[in-house]
């Protein structure tokens, strides 16, 4: 290095060697800077092999030494395996800091009761960071992320009629055993005619304006043996929960979209296509599927979606 | 290549040994450094009474997101101020730096710090210039290898030190430190600590007046700041020259009266004020790009016109303008304007520190759906509040709302709740309101967080939007 520099400068060093008389080579030697930092890497692999999986071995290779990790795995064995990346991620899932307070308050959470929940802020906002993503997973592909669900096929859970209850106890059954709601179709039960008189009735229970003698005959189909709607939407016409039927006073429809209607004309079609054609639906049961804690946190949050009763 | 005046890009260092000094100008930068040193390694250890959050003076919790200094707590949302921070530091550096030069160079930069403390473990070990110089001619033996070796050990363990109480401000430091060296602090411990002794001893150590010359932006753009009125470090020319030049002290040249009548000036060319220089500089050839105001030349030139009975120092601080015999003036329309805009910037800062909000409060609306119908033909809203309590007390708050008249708030039994000390929590609300045929697409309200049974804690308001179905059935 000395002797280059002191050289004049843009003067390069030769090899030394001549062929043919003079034909010389150059000689630029890597800077040393680059020759240190090439020799820290070979040193630095080196340590690497000793202590990572490294060189391949027959049908298997180097594990490393004392960078084992020890994890539970999915059968709740402890498992202690050579180091590696996904082993390190479930390790920090289950030994984390996050991992243990999130752990530690979800304990809390399936500890206390219902009413205990519900009146601690604290409690309500793990709740709903936690069952959000539960809902998400499992309830948001049909009831939508929000609860809003989708008009003739899935309840919206973010208002406040409940088909089977909006107690806590009424949704946790619900979300625990599932449900099928199912209502006959009269198409061979009524004509025509008595189609009109009976959706306009149904109409006329949530305050539309419609042809009062339609609807008194109506009547008389909807509270006797005649059309047996009273079964199960009860003679008031509020609904059976225990049958999941729906309350038909109420301005919240969930199977025709009266709300989206604006004449009548259009109103009655939607309500006679439903009595016609009868209504069968399908919540599966999670029970088997979320733990009973996640059953609880879902339980509050579904609660609070709507405001619950 | 071979063109001839091409020259070499690199610059090899030429070593500098930096001999050492006595004088007012060494002593207030001991004073510094003693004060500098003090602050930065005992503040991780002091202590600090808090109702909640740790008992440690200064710490800086990323985990959590606060920021503890003292008495003051700067959360998430205040991380502003740090900008604030930043532009009184440039604004301070503009305005000091045009009256009196590069003093925070020369004074309190870490890398003259640090350097400073390095040359004196240097001395301490190898003996003052002459002896390393010495030293560094002499072949390899035993005692040279161990004199070196513990030169760099020393060094090496001031290093350390300092990168270990950087990481102490990020956690709680009595415990930090019997974790660190039982193996089970946190790997960003661990790393920090050696990235930092690692870049002490280079910079410290190795690096030194490279650093201010080479890689520091200060340094070039400070001189952008100079003028013909800023205070700086100069040879007195024409004392030191007289009309013919500096000379060594000699027979004919001995006394004051002797060299004035031949002509020359009172420098006897003795070097020590190149020899002191932390930047090898001669600061006899005028204002250089290297120069950090450090003034131990100043000391330097003191020392030996003292010594001579000769009267003061040849170097001085002064200014061009007052070197050339006019008046200089410190307070100019620049200075001025600085001086007025660091004010500023200060009281700002100051005044948004001391209101900083006790309780905070943000909506968001929740959009998934943006409303629902309910039963009863009322439009129902969904909102997540944000509530924080900064201080260092439980809050009893109570949520309200106004502005949509007759309309429902439902908090489910949260109407009243308790906020912990320094926490924030998050709470549905959800507002039922008629609708009306008259209002269509959205309407403003405002949310109200009331604290009870407090003074000093304000009601705190956030506004929200209230959405309606746009089209009426």
């Amino acid at each position: 290095m000395g002797d280059t520099k002191a050289k004049s400068p843009g003067a390069v060093q030769t090899t030394g060697h001549a062929w043919d008389g003079d034909i010389q080579e150059f000689n630029n030697p890597l800077p040393n800077w680059w020759l240190w930092a090439f020799y820290a890497t070979v040193v630095f692999a080196l340590v690497y092999w000793v202590l990572y999986p490294a060189w391949p071995v027959g049908g298997t290779f180097t594990k490393g030494v004392m960078n084992d990790i020890t994890f539970v795995d999915s059968d709740g064995k402890k498992v202690t395996t050579h180091w590696n990346t996904r082993a390190l991620l479930l390790k920090d899932l289950q030994d984390g800091k996050e991992a243990r307070l999130s752990r530690e308050y979800m304990n809390k959470v399936a500890a206390a009761g219902y009413s205990e929940i519900l009146g601690d802020a604290e409690m309500m906002a793990f709740t709903r960071s936690v069952a959000k993503g539960l809902f998400g997973d499992n309830c948001a592909p049909c009831h939508g992320s929000g609860g809003q669900g989708v008009i003739g096929l899935f309840p919206n859970l973010a208002d406040d009629s409940w088909l089977w209850g909006g107690r806590i106890e009424d949704i946790q059954n619900t979300i625990g055993q599932g449900h099928l709601g199912f209502m006959p179709a009269f198409r061979d039960t009524f004509n025509d005619k008595q189609l009109d008189d009976l959706a306009f009735y149904v109409l006329s229970l949530s305050g539309n304006k419609v042809d009062e003698a339609a609807s008194a005959r109506g009547k008389i189909l909807f509270q006797t043996d005649a059309g047996g709607c009273y079964y199960c939407h009860t003679k008031a016409g509020t609904g059976l929960k225990s049958q999941g039927a729906a309350n038909l006073t109420d301005q919240i429809w969930t199977i025709a979209d009266v709300n989206g209607a604006t004449d009548l004309e259009t109103k009655k079609e939607r309500v006679e296509k439903v009595i016609s054609s009868g209504v069968q639906r399908q919540m599966p049961h999670w029970s088997d599927r979320l733990s009973a804690a996640q059953i609880k946190l879902l339980t509050v949050y579904v609660h609070e979606l709507g405001g619950g009763q | 290549m071979s063109d001839a005046g091409t020259e070499p890009l690199y610059q090899a260092r030429i070593p500098i040994y930096p001999r050492s000094v006595k004088g007012p100008f060494r002593n207030l930068k001991w004073g510094i450094l003693g004060l500098a040193y003090g602050v930065y390694f005992l503040l991780p250890w002091l202590r600090w009474e808090r109702n909640v959050g740790p008992d440690q003076a200064v710490l800086f919790d990323i985990a959590a997101r606060k920021f503890y200094l003292f008495g003051l707590v700067v959360h998430a949302q205040d991380l502003f101020w740090l900008a604030g921070l930043l532009m009184i530091a440039a604004l301070l550096l503009f305005f000091v730096t045009g009256i009196a030069g590069r003093v925070f160079c020369g004074y309190f930069c870490f890398q003259t710090l640090w350097t400073d403390l390095y040359l004196l473990i240097e001395r301490l070990v190898q003996g003052d210039r002459a002896a390393r110089i010495r030293l560094d001619k002499t072949p390899w033996t035993a005692g040279k290898m161990m004199r070196k070796g513990m030169t760099h050990l020393l060094w090496l363990l001031a290093a350390f030190w300092t990168g270990l109480t950087f990481t102490l401000y990020w956690d709680n430091a009595p415990q930090l430190i019997v974790d660190w060296f039982t193996g089970r602090a946190p790997f960003a411990a661990y790393a920090t600590t050696l990235f930092l002794t690692a870049t002490t001893y280079v910079m410290a150590g190795l690096a030194r007046e490279q650093v201010c010359t080479y890689m520091c932006p200060y340094a070039r753009f400070q001189s952008v700041m100079f003028d013909a009125d800023t205070r700086i470090v100069a040879y007195d020319a024409a004392r030191g020259e007289g009309s013919q030049g500096r000379h060594k002290v000699s027979r004919e040249l001995k006394s004051q009266e002797q060299r004035h009548q031949q002509g020359v000036g009172d420098c006897i060319d003795c070097g020590y004020c190149v020899q002191v220089c932390p930047t090898g500089i001669d600061i006899r050839n005028g204002l250089q790009v290297q120069c950090i105001s450090c003034a131990l030349c100043i000391d330097a030139c003191a020392t030996i016109m003292q010594s001579l009975g000769w009267g003061k120092s040849l170097v001085r601080y002064t200014s061009e303008k007052q070197a050339a015999g006019e008046p200089s003036r410190i307070w100019k329309p620049k200075t001025v304007a600085y001086g007025l805009v660091l004010l500023a910037a200060a009281s700002a800062l100051g005044w948004s520190v001391g209101h900083q909000a006790p309780l905070e409060m943000s909506v968001v609306q929740m959009r998934q759906p943006l409303f629902v119908r309910l039963s009863d033909g009322r439009i129902q809203n969904n909102y997540e509040l944000h509530l924080e309590n900064k201080t260092d007390e439980p809050l009893r708050l109570a949520i309200t709302m106004r502005g949509l008249a007759g309309a429902e708030l439902d908090v489910g039994r949260l109407a009243s709740l308790e906020l912990p000390p320094q926490r924030s929590l998050r709470v549905v609300a959800r507002v039922r309101w008629q609708s009306h045929h008259d209002i269509k697409g959205s309407r403003s309200f405002f949310f109200d967080v009331i604290p009870q049974r407090r003074r000093d804690v304000g009601m705190v308001s956030a506004p929200a939007t209230f959405y309606l179905p746009g089209r009426e059935d």
